[in-house]
Order: C-alpha cells, then structure tokens, then sequence
C-alpha cells in the first residue's frame, strides 16, 4: 500500500492522539464555573496559547472552529457582513479564481443570496495571483480580499504577503486559506500581514473536525453561530475540547519540524517528478516547478487518459491518489483550479495529484513508479 | 474474475455486488450517475438517480468493503435514453427506456468502459438467470426483469453477471437484512427513473409542447373529442379519453392508433384491439440464430401475457402470427421470444393486426 494523498488527510501524529486521549479521559465544560470546568478552560487555554505560538499569532486571536470549512466560511461571510453593516457601498469580494470551494462557494452564496458581486483574481499558467491583478481589481467597494496561502490541487503557492500589502493599501482586509500550507511551509500570521488566516488539524497530523480561524484584534467578523458566544463572540458552541488538544500538539510538532520535513518532501516530490517523467515523457506537470511549490505537491496531466480512470487502477493496485476534485456525489468535474490555469477540459479531466506528508517514504515513490506505467497504458484504452 | 457491480442504491443491485463478493469474486462497485442535476435529499424524489441513491450505494460498498465509485453517464444516457424516448413517443410508439437503457448503458458504455478497465464481467440486480451464455426468466416470475433484458446480443451477455435469478425478491431483501444493508427494506424505485413523479404525460407534454387534435372513431370516422397531444396516449388505454361523443352502442372505447403526423388519436371498441399478426424489426438472438420458421412464445409487453406464436422472416426483421389474439399491442414494445423460460431474443414491434 502506498498512500499518497496527505493533501486530502495526513496521519495523526502520536503526539496528537496522546493529547486527545488524555482531553478525552477527563470530564469537563471550559465554560463551568466549578473545578472541572475550570480544568477544561485550562486545557483550551493553554492550547489556544500553543497553537498562537506555533503560527505567529496571538492567543486572542486564535478562533477555535470545526475544521477549515468553517474557517472559511466564517471568515468570508462574516467579515464581509461586518464590512458591509459598516459602509453599504462595500459590496465587492475579491476572490482568486483557484480557491478551494469552502471559499468559492461561500463567496458564490453570498453573491446569490445577500447581493454581494466577485470578482475573481485571474492566475497565471501556473496558478499565481499577481499582485498587479489584486491592484486593478481594488475598489472602494471591496469588502474583502482571499486568497488562499497554497492550492491543495496543484501546490502552487501564493504572495500572500504582497498581496496583503496591496490590499492594505485600499484598506482592505485579506483572508488567506492556509489549510495546505502548515508544516509544510512558514506559516506565521504576524509576518504574513493578512488579516484572517484558515488552518485546519486534519492536514498536519491533528485530528479531523477541528481547526481555526486566527483574527486580527481589529478585524470586524459577524458570527454565524449564534448562542454562548464561546470563541470572542465570533463563534458559539462548547469548544471541543480533546479536539482542540489534538490540534494545537499537532501544529507544535508540525510546525517545529516544517523545515526539515520541506527539506526532506521536497527532494521526495523531486524524485518522484523526475522518474515519472522520465518513465513517460508526455506526463505534464501541472504548477510550479520551483520553490513556489507546497514541498509534497506533484500534479500531473497525463494527455489521452482520464483521471477517474487511472485513480481507479491505481487503487485497485493499492496507490491511494486523487484527482483533487470531487463533488459531493463524487462525480469528477474538470477541475476549476487548472481550467483557471487555462488548460484544455481535456488536460483537465487527465490530472491526478500525488501528496506527501510525514510518513512518506521513497516505497511509497517506488510503488507508484512501479504501478503507474502499466495503469497509463490501460486508462488510454478507456476514451470517452 | 475482476467484476464490476452497478451499484443503483436499491436493494437488488446492493444483493447482487454481495453474492459476486461471496463468490470469490474481485469486486469494484459503480454507481451510474444518469442524471445531469441530480436530485436531493430535500427534493424528495424517489428516481434511481438521486444524491441519496448514491449515498445509499457507497454505504453499501463500503459495508462490503469493495472499492466504490461514481461514473457520470448523464450526457449518454440523455441521448440515447431520454431523448430516445421523448422521439419514440412523438414518433407514435411506446418505449421501454429500462430495455433501452441496457441495450445502450449498462451493456454497452458500462460494459465496454469495464472491459477496458481490465474487467472481466458487469454484474447486475437484475432478476434473470444467465449460465452458460443461456438467459432464463427470474424463479420470481412477478419480479422477472428477462424482457428488458432480451435485447442483449450474446457477447454483451457473456460479459454479464446476474447473480439473482434463482432469488425471489423477498428473498433478496431477506438476504440484505442478514447482511446488516440498510437498503433491506428500501422501496422499488419507479419505473421510469428520470420522471421522478411518475407523471409521464406531463414530462412529455414539458419536452414535446402541446399538439392539439382530434380523435376519431375508427367505425365511423367520426371527430369524438379533442387531445392535447398524441404522445400522452398508448394504444389499448382506455382511462383519461374526456370523449364528447357518447359511442353509439354507449360501450367504453379504447385508444386503438396514435398518428402524430396527422395529430390523430383512432379509438374503437375493445375487439379492435385483438391482433394476431405482429411485425417486428431489428431482431436481435439472445444466445445465437435460430432457424426460422420457428414455433415458440412471445411476450408483447412488459409484464405482459405469453402467446403461442410462429416467427417467420421478414423484410428487417420478423413476423409473427399468434395462436391466440393479443389484446393492445404498441408499436416500440418489444417482442421478446421464449421456449419455456428460456429466452430466445427479441425484435422491435412495428405494427400489429
Ligand atoms: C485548501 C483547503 N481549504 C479548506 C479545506 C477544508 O477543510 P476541512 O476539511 O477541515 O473542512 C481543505 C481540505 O479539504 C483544503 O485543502
């Protein structure tokens, strides 16, 4: 078995189960007033200043959430509402056109149900916003600027914080998507400038389920849970507290050892792009292929395939890929992401994406190598 | 052998993938999506192509820990099953989309999709015994899917699986319920799965548009009544006429022949509708060429009656001359041949009388 889809959901790491499973043994509400109330509060205290730690932040400004979905939704809907209750003209998102669909959809609902308008930040080849492209776009009827910190399709990475510069220019605040970028790359919400930040445990060996939204002190965000107000009245609901445990161990380790886990990713990633090109020479790398890349990121089109096609062979010789785009129903779309990057539905439908993470190993490349030749040639015979 | 088990959600499909697992068999599970703005949980649709069908089969999958996965299929299936049928019934015939659905998707986009993949079989729920390259009716005779299944050729069959033909249907659920799969007790999905509602007229008033005419006494050439559109009749039908003209002896009548092309709808006492002779084109031998002339069975229609017949050849296809009349035969239904329960194959009915 070689798993090679960290992007979708990494091990977690031992550090985070013990966290858990210790939270999980003892009883307690971090909102009680009592002994073991105050215990919990502790425990989602000290996480809340652990995980601030880990990426740069303040501990007030860490937002504990149920996961990067909620992250995102929290930050695009919220502070847009807030941006907009302050002046009505604010009306605008700004939005590259390669965000993950908990951005894009959340955008594209408030578009269909609260008047909002978008404008989506056009990519180059490899899937960049220019900062050029975020200065036209600006308008005093910007409510809000994302863009998402590293794309969990392709890896390519984003100047977030030119980016950020830009948009504080206009006065405008800028979310960043960061779910792919924790551990694997520097991650510090202070140096980056934005405004709102996304992460979520799941993508860097923290439990599935919960993550956060860190929020500047000075970021207007309406709630979109309503009741005890637990998160700085941004967000209600009893923290989950053996979730939030798991995380911030999780983003401890992860982050302490992002720069040797990028070190040793990415000369794993390199291997395995140079013998899958070398093995077949009409595979395109979609993305960038300099450092402007997530260290465990490859991406590939292989032209006259499907990716349906070849995620299902692989699996059946247990290679665990993905195409990076499935819909609820798990119908394949061509992916937006490289249709943005302006390539053909065809290329788009043959990609595959190959992730790494922290328990990689060059087995695992070599299983892949191994399967992937015999699996092409078989997918070309499957042509719509 | 590596096998791949359509996967519709329902109880049959979800028995079927199970005894091909029990089977020895290497087993990968597909759901078909067939419907290009798939309904969901909210719309409460009960078709075979909703969200919740196909959440209802990857639970299945995943229980019998078999790979799962969705194929889209919407844009084939519009054309070749959808589409088909809306010109079908415009044209003045009765379809049978399920029969179309297997001629066209499973066995033949399905199958050949698999093949390709390095499949070696397609298993189905369909209720038919298959051995040997020999298609039989279902021991379950009310439940016996074999008609819809008469029009596959034998290399389509001898990449077919149907593992529940010597199953009852209660049986099937019985098995499901032992197996722990919560569809055990789902309900049978329509007939017709992409008209949600079961109202077909209105489905093909919505794509055809109303096409006003008379319809007309066959006896006397008489107008009798109005119509909104040829299409929403089918010959034998007798319900839902709205006749202004009482018939002179005041017994019921019956739709007997539908002519789009002159907007016209013929209708005529019951006995007009007895036919004795059939003629049927694009034959098709479920497991090789029979010498004709042949005597054997035939069914006229789904879930129909079986008639003593002799098949001859003729021009595209066959004809049949029935021993005992059949009573309401439409134009597109197919003509399925049997000896006993085994089928024979099938051709399309072109016109009776
Ligand atoms: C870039 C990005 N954003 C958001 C998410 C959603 O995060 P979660 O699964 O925690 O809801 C994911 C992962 O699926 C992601 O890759």
């Amino acid at each position: 078995m070689a798993y090679l889809d960290h992007a979708a959901s990494t091990p977690m790491l031992p550090e985070a189960v013990a966290a858990v499973t210790a939270a999980m043994a003892s009883t307690g509400n971090p909102s009680s007033l009592h002994t073991a109330g105050r215990r919990a509060r502790r425990l989602v205290e000290e996480s809340r200043e652990s995980l601030a730690r880990s990426l740069g932040a303040r501990p007030s400004e860490v937002v504990f959430t149920g996961g990067g979905t909620e992250s995102d939704n929290l930050a695009v809907k919220g502070i847009f509402f807030a941006r907009r209750a302050a002046d009505p003209r604010r009306t605008r998102i700004l939005a590259s056109a390669v965000e993950h669909h908990a951005v894009m959809d959340a955008v594209e609902w408030l578009v269909a149900h609260e008047g909002a308008q978008v404008t989506w930040l056009e990519v180059d080849d490899v899937g960049r916003v220019h900062p050029e492209s975020l200065k036209r776009a600006l308008d005093d009827d910007v409510a809000l600027v994302s863009v998402m910190w590293a794309n969990n399709e392709v890896g390519t990475v984003q100047p977030v914080r030119a980016l950020a510069e830009v948009a504080h220019e206009h006065g405008v605040p800028l979310h960043t998507d960061a779910v792919q970028g924790v551990g694997q790359l520097p991650v510090d919400f202070a140096d980056s400038g934005v405004d709102a930040l996304t992460v979520t445990g799941h993508k860097f060996g923290g439990p599935l389920g919960v993550g956060a939204l860190l929020l500047g002190r000075d970021i207007a965000c309406t709630p979109l849970l309503h009741g005890g107000g637990q998160e700085r009245d941004v967000r209600s609901g009893t923290v989950d507290v053996p979730g939030v445990a798991g995380l911030a161990a999780a983003a401890a380790v992860a982050t302490e050892r992002q720069p040797e886990t990028a070190a040793r990713l990415s000369a794993l990633r390199d291997d395995l792009v140079a013998r899958v090109e070398a093995a077949l020479p009409d595979a395109v790398l979609n993305g960038d292929r300099g450092p402007g890349r997530l260290p465990g990121n490859a991406h590939f089109s292989f032209p006259g395939c499907e990716g349906d096609s070849l995620l299902l062979l692989l699996d059946a010789r247990g290679v665990e890929v993905s195409t990076g785009s499935a819909c609820s129903a798990g119908v394949a779309r061509p992916s937006h992401v490289l249709v943005a990057m302006g390539a053909e539905e065809d290329r788009a439908r043959a990609s595959l994406r190959f992730s790494l993470g922290h328990t990689s190993t060059s087995a695992d490349v070599d299983e892949l190598l191994d399967a992937l030749p015999a699996v092409i040639d078989r997918a070309r015979l499957v042509r719509r | 052998m590596k096998v791949l088990a359509a996967m519709s959600g329902g109880v049959d499909s979800a028995v079927a993938a199970a005894l091909a697992v029990d089977a020895g068999h290497d087993v990968t599970g597909v759901h078909l999506a067939l419907s290009e703005a798939p309904a969901t949980l909210r719309t409460g649709s009960r078709g075979c192509c909703s969200k919740e069908d196909a959440h209802d089969a990857r639970r299945v999958a995943d229980v019998l820990d078999i790979p799962y996965y969705v194929w889209d299929l919407a844009a084939r299936f519009r054309a070749d099953v959808v589409d088909d049928f809306v010109a079908e019934y415009a044209a003045g015939r009765t379809p049978n989309p399920c029969l179309r659905c297997n001629e066209r998707i499973k066995f033949a986009a399905v199958l050949d999709r698999a093949r390709r993949l390095g499949f070696d079989a397609v298993v189905t729920g369909h209720h038919a015994r298959l051995a040997d390259g020999v298609l039989r009716r279902s021991v379950d005779v009310a439940k016996d899917q074999s008609y819809v299944l008469a029009v596959l050729t034998p290399e389509q069959l001898a990449f077919a699986m149907f593992p529940l033909g010597d199953l009852t249907k209660s049986e099937v659920r019985a098995e499901a319920a032992r197996r722990g799969l919560g569809v055990a007790d789902k309900p049978d999905s329509h007939d017709i799965c992409f008209i949600a509602d079961g109202d077909t007229a209105a489905f093909l008033r919505s794509r055809l548009g109303d096409q006003p005419g008379p319809v007309v006494d066959a006896l006397t050439g008489a107008v009798v009544g109005r119509h909104d559109g040829a299409f929403a009749y089918t010959v034998g039908q007798r319900r839902g006429l709205a006749l202004d003209v009482p018939a002179g002896d005041g017994r019921p009548r019956y739709v007997l022949s539908l002519s789009p092309a002159e907007r016209t709808v013929r209708v005529g006492p019951v006995e007009a509708l007895d036919v004795s002779s059939v003629r049927a084109t694009s034959p098709v031998w479920t497991s090789g060429p029979r010498a004709l002339p042949l005597a054997c069975d035939v069914q006229l229609r789904a879930h129909g009656e079986v008639h003593g017949c002799s098949v001859a050849a003729a021009d595209e296809g066959w004809q049949l001359l029935l021993t005992t009349p059949a009573r309401g035969i439409a134009a597109g239904q197919a003509a399925v041949l049997y000896d006993g329960d085994t089928v024979l194959g099938s051709a399309t009915i072109a016109s009776a009388a």
